[in-house]
């Protein structure tokens, strides 16, 4: 049995993480907030921009000639994947949730015989990854230096994917992020870019007749590229608002945790502390009842 | 009847600009520069590096642009873009740091067509600008 000197020890101990848990708790709640509202500000922006192409898209005539990034490359041997997870630990099953996703989604392409590459934003990714999936991982980008997220970053994605899309590296692109629906919940997502699939929106989109300066043909392909970047940026603020909720009721449940932990040893420490007295007291009776 | 309008400006990270008693906007389209007034029809418009202006009652204002988007539809007007400016804070160092960035990139050798003739754009414009 644990004597009482370590007990006291062991309640200090949790009680001083129960202390760390609850900070990043309170931080993770603030950050939180800004990043829902970073993500909000930020809808209106990719909402048009799907819009936009969407008319566009409808309005093209020659569907045989429409940008690759739009039809796709005719084949579907080469996948993509595009990895988005966190760059910092301690908060739940954020990372796991997404690496799971993308794991089924890798067994489908290799079932299938198609050819993967991937991905990784953020370090936890690569971390969980690399293991399994060492050879596939082509590129490891990670954002720790940038404070905030921003659309530079985004751009730099959504650039090196369209040089490598030009070079014929590959003939789908998928992404797969956290979407944030609420603190509790995150669902795991996997959203294909490339060839875009505009078939999700279509029935909210009027019939506009649009004028376009230039054609729509010049317009689209200098959109393409555009909304790339967009789409990623957008997975990116959503995933930073996913990860700071899930760090948030990671970090809650931990506090709880210890505190339920404090209540037991305490109730241990006192037990303990009740028996040496009781023992001692035996032992004083005991002693003066034999003289 | 009036003769105003709406005209949003957003970026990827929040909207920029909202302003409903626009009287005309003029955009650098990417055949030419573009005024557009209530009533338009609807449009949309691939802008290449100049200056936007914004005429309303509330006062003038002028944006440098880099690239963007701009829909006109409704009376509305929405201007898609990354890389926008305000002229009333745009100062000298900005000015020289942008137009370093743009003569880099014209001098790179393998530069399409297309976008030399769009940074050479970028460097006529932001050495107007002063």
């Amino acid at each position: 049995m644990a004597t009482l000197d370590d007990l006291k020890k062991r309640i200090a101990s949790v009680k001083s993480t129960q202390k760390i848990t609850k900070a990043m708790k309170m931080v993770a709640a603030a950050k939180l907030r800004r990043a829902q509202e970073n993500a909000e500000k930020g809808r209106p922006y990719s909402e048009k921009m799907n819009n936009i192409i969407l008319n566009l898209s409808n309005g093209i005539s020659d569907k045989e000639n429409a940008p690759k990034l739009l039809s796709g490359t005719g084949q579907e041997k080469v996948h993509l994947c595009i990895v988005l997870t966190s760059d910092r630990g301690l908060c739940g099953g954020f990372n796991t949730n997404i690496i799971k996703k993308a794991k089924a989604y890798f067994q489908k392409i290799s079932n299938e015989g198609k050819t993967l590459k991937i991905i990784t934003v953020g370090s936890k990714g690569y971390d969980q990854l690399k293991r399994a999936h060492k050879n596939d991982i082509v590129e490891r980008i990670s954002f720790k230096d940038s404070k905030t997220i921003n659309y530079l970053d985004a751009e730099k994605v959504g650039k090196m994917i369209i040089e490598n899309f030009e070079k014929e590296e590959f003939d789908v692109c998928t992404i797969f992020y956290n979407k944030f629906k609420n603190v509790i919940t995150q669902i795991p997502q996997e959203q294909q870019i490339i060839p875009l699939k505009t078939s999700e929106v279509e029935e909210n989109s009027s019939e506009d007749n649009y004028e376009f300066e230039p054609d729509e043909d010049e317009i689209l392909s200098n959109l393409l590229p555009k909304n790339i970047s967009t789409q990623i940026f957008k997975a990116m603020l959503e995933n930073s608002a996913s990860e700071q909720g899930s760090r948030m009721s990671a970090m809650d449940n931990a506090t709880r945790n210890a505190g339920e932990m404090v209540d037991k040893l305490t109730i241990e420490y006192n037990r303990s502390r009740q028996a040496a007295i009781t023992k001692e007291l035996i032992e004083i009776i005991s002693g003066a009842e034999s003289l | 009847m009036s003769e105003e309008f709406k005209v949003e400006i957003l970026n990827p990270e929040r909207s920029f600009l909202v302003k409903e008693d626009v009287s005309e906007v003029v955009v650098p389209a990417f055949e030419g520069e573009m005024g557009i007034l209530k009533d338009h029809i609807s449009i949309i418009l691939f802008l290449k590096p100049g200056i936007i202006k914004i005429l309303s009652k509330s006062g003038d204002e002028n944006f440098y642009v880099e690239d963007g988007i701009v829909e006109f539809k409704n009376n509305n007007l929405s201007i898609l873009t990354s890389s926008i400016f305000n002229l009333n804070d745009f100062d000298k160092t900005k000015q020289q740091e942008l137009l370093k960035q743009a003569e880099e990139e014209a001098s790179k050798p393998e530069i399409n067509d297309q976008s030399k003739y769009l940074v050479d754009q970028k460097i006529d414009v932001l050495k107007s600008i002063n």
